[in-house]
């Protein structure tokens, strides 16, 4: 047995229960992490990555089992172990920090009572020490008002707090390994660097290890010293974060590193005196008493995309709701081809409907599970233009194929039987269905792998092209608006701060909040995470 | 000392389960499934396979050993089940079209025993004036309280299962009971789904007051109990129906189908208002579609599952509520046969136990139908739950 090793995986097998059958999800994988490193694990869903954190604890989900291989953990066989000597394991000597950390907390109890459970279960503190300890943690994790932060319920606190949180309850019991399992997410990228940092920080100072996993390379640059690239289940390869950055091997490696380079040619300016397809003038909104839009304005001109950025809350969403009149405003307008639209959906025309289109960002709860795909993308081309029987279903095949799936394979599939970035583009050919002039993008490929989303991304601009379709953007990505925007609209609280052409909005001069969403962008660059840091402070004390 | 042995056999049956467990560890199975099985298995399943087999091992000896009575017919009647439902789905797998023949591959026993029961029930109501040996109000001069028809025992042999006190053939009441009961109750259950599943969807979609106000009408409904209000309302229909038979079965069907509804009704405003938020209904509104196209074509079919579920469950409660009445003697009125008068007529013979058990099993009879239709509906209701659960993950 290899002393310096503190975790150990040997041809590690996994399989999961599919239709009454069991098969092999993760095909033989070898690990290992010494005391105080952090190994990044990395690849699209379907990987196996959680599946391996989660078995370098001993754990298999419901529905998994350790077909085979060995783990080791301190030299304890985690196997053949019992559930005592687990038990007396996990929570104390190995912690796991969840993706969502507003899932992970029990609503019912404060923040603190949780975090105590740990050190108390495990007789490592009692109740007061151990909330001491917390509130100590808390400040290392920069948690606004630490001493008072903990006695608050979990929603009373934000989600990037709560994730710090959620890392400071792992650490309680100061254990030797960490699983992260994609911590930051589901977080905006301006959150995403505290809580970044706020991790590396405290896994230092702590000398724990770690297993960070996630699908963001810029993120594992910052976090790893080694990083394993997993494909499948199979290991694609593994190296120091460094050389890996530098110099990867593997074909798939390459490809997964070169998909932030698709990029749109920029358009030539519109001139002035076109009439934009969707204007807003002055538009305010409200949920009940809460203003949630401050004299909103902004045009989408015809055959252009307009990207809306903007942290969570920032009012993107909302601004789609009120042109396609979900949300009535309580002022303003909304102008389509310069007339204006009646405020609520209800009261307006079938052709306006049938020419404003959605796609939404969950494409699991945006298609219905009951039906097939022949069904939802039929639907909109009966409904509008009131084809029936083979012209329907011819319609809805070259429909497939404008999104380049095929109808003799998946037509009469349900959406569950389709991969993610397949729903999407069931989504995207239900909106093209009624032959639109305007389509709302609402976070479409945050949902999506990388490679997926370049995918999606790319249809996009072609259909774009090819049916002088105009595009709002709405995303909290900065790569992807590089990818396909001609024009940026940035909104914070309500309002919009910026607004231009997108080669002007990456060129300084900025806005200070358009530098802070541009800099939080994380970048392929292991030293990015401390020159930003480094350079913030400055700014600071000045 | 009935006591001292229970709990050593208890204590014995856990102490074996782990002794099994620890043995299927040790031993090294040349299959590497068992291996991993055994590696995974959690303690109390090491004590189920024990308590699996000192049950099995204790029923052969009630059965061969100690021959008791009712004992002896129950786990015949039990075997009888199982395998009339395994060879129902030997054939089924056999016979029909591809499609019929999947269905039956992904089939359990419990299911296709439950397909056949109700199968043979549904042919019994409607083929009743063919099947049935005699009228349902025809009265014989004998009265034979005796069921079997064994004349050794004093049975007659022209009524199998005996007459009652009355002397009608308790066979021929029991088939048309199925006709009458079974009948109301289907359509009943199917009103009160009608007026629920609508009632809760509208309530779920639209929100705002018409929530309000049929939420607060379903509470209002609900505060009383039952089949207190039920009987009430009863008492009114049967002086307004009069003399019409006809009409009190109506009034009937309509009471408990509206007073059942109120669960349906909850039931499918909380399964809808988790489905309506859901984009899929939001792009459906966008479109422009009818309230009519968003209730029944997008939020219904999402809500199947849980909905069927209730339906066997609300099917066998409006068969108990329909029984009830009945045995209360508002429901169906005589001569009508129904189980649940049937039950309340022959209660009396279950204090003839002591000395004649055979004719204390009569009024078991009707609630053995009873029984046995709850069962076989709620074995279908789970596996099509099963099925259609499995097809969302």
């Amino acid at each position: 047995m290899d002393d310096q090793n503190l975790v150990l995986v040997k041809n590690l097998k996994i399989e999961g229960l599919a239709d009454e059958k069991w098969i092999q999800i993760v095909n033989g994988i070898d690990l290992h992490l010494k005391k105080g490193e952090v190994l990044g694990l990395i690849g699209e869903s379907g990987a196996g990555k959680s599946t391996i954190g989660l078995a370098a604890m001993g754990f298999t989900r419901e529905g998994c089992r350790i077909s085979g291989g060995e783990i080791y953990f301190d030299g304890i066989d985690l196997v053949n172990a019992d559930a005592k000597t687990k038990r007396s394991l996990l929570g104390k000597r190995i912690a796991y920090v969840a993706q969502s950390a507003a899932a992970g907390f029990n609503p019912a109890h404060r923040i603190i009572d949780q975090h105590t459970e740990g050190p108390v279960q495990h007789r490592v503190m009692s109740v007061q020490e151990s909330r001491n300890d917390a509130i100590e943690l808390y400040r290392k994790l920069q948690l606004p008002n630490p001493e008072e932060i903990g006695f608050r319920y979990p929603h009373q606190v934000s989600g990037g707090q709560l994730q710090r949180a959620m890392t400071a309850m792992a650490m309680s019991c100061r254990p030797d390994l960490i699983v992260f399992d994609e911590p930051t997410t589901a977080l905006d990228v301006t959150t995403q660097i505290e809580v970044l940092s706020a991790i590396r920080d405290i896994v230092e100072q702590f000398d724990t290890a770690a297993i960070y996993i996630t699908h963001d390379l810029a993120v594992v640059a910052q976090m790893a010293d080694r990083v394993k690239v997993l494909l499948k289940g199979d290991q694609i390869e593994e190296a120091d974060t460094e050389s890996m950055l530098s110099d990867p091997q593997e074909e798939y490696t390459k490809s997964l590193w070169a998909v932030r380079t698709f990029k749109r040619p920029t358009k030539p300016m519109v001139s002035s005196t076109t009439t934009p397809i969707v204007s807003l003038k002055g538009v305010n909104a409200s949920y009940g008493k809460t203003p949630v839009l401050e004299n909103v304005n902004f045009d989408i001109h015809p055959g252009r995309t307009v990207a809306v950025v903007g942290e969570s809350g920032s009012g993107k969403s909302t601004a789609a709701r009120c042109i396609v009149g979900l949300l009535p405003p309580t002022a303003g307008e909304v102008l389509f081809n310069g007339i204006p639209l009646p405020a609520h959906y209800k009261k307006r025309t079938k052709q306006d409907l049938q020419k404003i289109q959605m796609i939404y960002q969950m494409a699991d709860t945006a298609l219905n599970p009951r039906k097939t795909i022949f069904e939802i993308i039929g639907r909109p081309v009966e409904f509008f233009l009131g084809l029936r029987g083979k012209e329907k279903r011819r319609r809805v095949e070259e429909l497939m194929e404008q999104i380049e799936m095929d109808p003799m394979i998946y037509i009469d599939r349900l959406p569950s039987e389709l991969s993610g970035g397949q729903k999407q583009r069931i989504g995207i050919a239900r909106a093209l269905a009624s032959e639109p002039s305007f389509i709302i993008c609402d976070e479409v490929t945050s949902a999506l792998d990388q490679l997926v989303a370049e995918g999606i991304l790319k249809l996009l601009a072609n259909l774009q092209d090819s049916f002088n379709l105009s595009y709002m953007f709405i995303t909290h990505d900065l790569a992807t608006v590089r990818a396909i925007a001609d024009e940026v609209v940035v909104m914070k609280n309500g309002e919009v701060i910026e607004q231009g052409l997108k080669d002007d909005m990456f060129h300084p001069p900025h806005h200070p909040y358009t530098e802070l969403l541009l800099s939080s962008v994380p970048e392929m660059d292991t030293t990015w995470l401390d020159t930003l840091l480094e350079s913030r402070k400055v700014d600071k004390t000045v | 000392m009935i006591l001292v042995y229970l709990i050593i056999s208890i204590a014995g049956i856990f102490a074996l389960g782990w002794l099994f467990r620890w043995t299927g560890q040790k031993i090294n199975w040349p299959k590497d499934e068992w291996n991993i099985y055994f590696r995974d298995m959690s303690y109390l399943v090491g004590v189920g396979f024990i308590f699996a087999v000192a049950l099995i091992l204790f029923t052969l000896y009630v059965y061969f050993i100690l021959q008791i009575k009712f004992f002896v017919w129950g786990v015949q009647l039990l075997v009888i089940c199982g395998l009339s439902g395994y060879i129902f789905r030997f054939l089924g797998r056999r016979i029909g079209t591809e499609g019929s023949r999947k269905l039956f591959r992904s089939m359990p026993v419990t299911a296709a025993f439950g397909i056949l029961t109700v199968i043979l029930y549904a042919l019994l109501a409607i083929f009743a004036d063919f099947i049935a040996p005699y009228e349902q109000d025809e009265i014989f001069e004998v009265i034979n309280a005796l069921p079997g028809g064994n004349p050794d025992l004093g049975g007659d042999p022209r009524f199998l299962l005996g007459t009652d006190q009355l002397g009608r053939d308790l066979l021929s009441r029991l088939i048309y009971g199925a006709q009458n009961t079974v009948g109301i109750a289907f359509a009943t259950t199917v009103f009160s789904f009608l007026i629920g599943i609508t009632g809760g969807f509208l309530a779920a979609t639209l929100g705002g007051w018409v929530d309000q106000v049929l939420s607060r009408a379903v509470d209002a409904l609900m505060a009383i109990p039952q089949l207190i209000f039920a009987l009430l309302l009863m008492t009114i229909a049967t002086a307004w129906a009069g003399s019409n038979k006809v009409m009190i079965m109506v009034y009937m069907v309509l009471i408990i189908a509206v007073l059942d509804s109120t669960r349906v009704y909850r039931l499918s405003r909380a399964v809808g208002l988790n489905i309506v938020v859901m984009d899929f209904i939001e792009a459906a509104k966008v479109r422009g579609e009818t309230l009519r196209y968003l209730l029944f074509r997008e939020i219904l079919p999402n809500a199947t599952a849980p909905l069927l579920a209730e339906f066997g469950l609300r099917f066998c409660f409006v068969f108990l509520t329909i029984s009830a009445l009945s045995f209360l003697g508002i429901g169906i009125q005589p001569p009508l046969a129904d189980w649940g008068t049937m039950v309340r007529d022959l209660a009396q013979f279950i204090n003839f136990a002591a000395f004649s058990p055979l004719t204390a099993t009569l009024p078991l009879l009707a609630a053995g139908a009873i029984a046995l239709l709850t069962v076989a509906v709620n074995f279908i209701v789970d596996w099509v739950l099963h099925k259609s659960s499995g097809l969302k993950s």
